[in-house]
């Protein structure tokens, strides 16, 4: 007996109603892959290029009630961003980290589509110029890669260094955005 | 020794393990009125899924759910219309005869049987769902099974 889509879309969308989900996630296909896309009721927290044991960490982060249900702004303005309408993200965020890594991305948020600064320049913002390495793993545990946009950050000699989604995917974005690369 | 629970899985997880099967149970309690008792059974189980302590039989506990919810609707509004289709899905050949029969049966006589027979759970775990205990499991599903039988006997 199985359940039909228009009940299973009518169950979701009660609950959801309800306000009795934790977190929501969906997936939308990219050119630069499918992205597993995340939101709570204060904003979109997660964007992943690897949709194994999402759901996992998503209910460890944000409570057990994780249901997929359809996340239409989301997709809609990921799909402006790749089609090269959309320079910047209108959507609220929810995130969820450590005070040093939540400076970093509070900053990292203000370089512009299309520019590009490293590591080092990055941990200067932040009062720590010397913490290169660190601000390096805050890019590489962001929750919420493209719209916090850690592929605009490059290694000192300008180098790509390394990006969750490979660095094929971060060269594609950068040259997306028309960035001037060494 | 420190029992390990297994951790409580994302509900999506859940949800998409025990739908159909849930489904299935309640069309064969409720025949038509199933798709609003599914709804709400898996409403309520929501509700209570952050409060939820461990993952052990998490598969007794939503069948619980989904009598309890059967249950209210049958009181309220009883004799409920039992259709065929899932006849066909029965795994017991004694259920599979009989089984288009249980509309005729009480309640909590029709909730035991199909535990027990429809979908092979153990008399604790049907005692949890009917909110009784395990001899009372036990007397209610081999009484619908005997009510069964005699009805056969008469239609056949």
């Amino acid at each position: 007996m199985n359940v039909t889509p228009e009940l299973d879309s009518r169950f979701r969308e009660a609950a959801l109603l309800e306000g009795l989900v934790d977190v929501r996630y969906d997936v939308v296909e990219s050119p630069v892959g499918d992205l597993f896309v995340a939101a709570t009721d204060r904003g979109l927290c997660r964007i992943s290029y690897w949709p194994d044991g999402m759901e996992e960490s998503l209910a460890h982060t944000f409570g057990p009630r994780v249901l997929r249900s359809p996340l239409d702004e989301v997709r809609r303005e990921l799909d402006e961003y790749f089609e090269g309408t959309r320079h910047e993200f209108d959507l609220t965020l929810d995130v969820r980290v450590a005070p040093f890594h939540a400076d970093v991305l509070a900053e990292l948020a203000r370089v512009p589509y299309g520019r590009t600064e490293t590591y080092g320049s990055l941990a200067a913002k932040v009062g720590r110029p010397r913490a290169a390495r660190a601000v390096g793993t805050v890019m590489n545990r962001n929750p919420i890669p493209i719209v916090l946009p850690c592929h605009r950050i490059l290694g000192a000699n300008g180098s790509l260094t390394g990006y969750a989604g490979g660095l094929d995917v971060k060269l594609r974005l950068l040259q997306l955005e028309g960035a001037m690369l060494a | 020794m420190r029992d390990v629970a297994p951790p409580i899985p994302p509900f999506e997880r859940f949800y998409l393990e025990h739908r159909d099967e849930v489904l299935g149970y309640l069309r064969r309690l409720l025949g038509q009125r199933a798709e609003d008792a599914w709804q709400e059974t898996f409403l309520r189980a929501l509700r209570a899924y952050n409060r939820l302590q461990h993952a052990s039989n998490l598969r007794s506990w939503v069948f619980t759910i989904a009598t309890n919810v059967a249950m209210d609707e049958l009181r309220t509004k009883p004799q409920a219309p039992v259709d065929g289709v899932a006849v066909a899905e029965l795994e017991r050949d004694a259920f599979r005869e009989l089984e288009h029969l249980t509309g005729d049966l009480p309640p909590t006589e029709r909730a035991a049987v199909v535990l027990r027979y429809g979908y092979d759970l153990p008399y604790t775990q049907i005692a949890d769902a009917l909110g009784s205990s395990e001899e009372a499991a036990r007397a209610a599903a081999s009484s619908g099974v005997r009510r069964l039988r005699r009805t056969h006997e008469r239609h056949a």
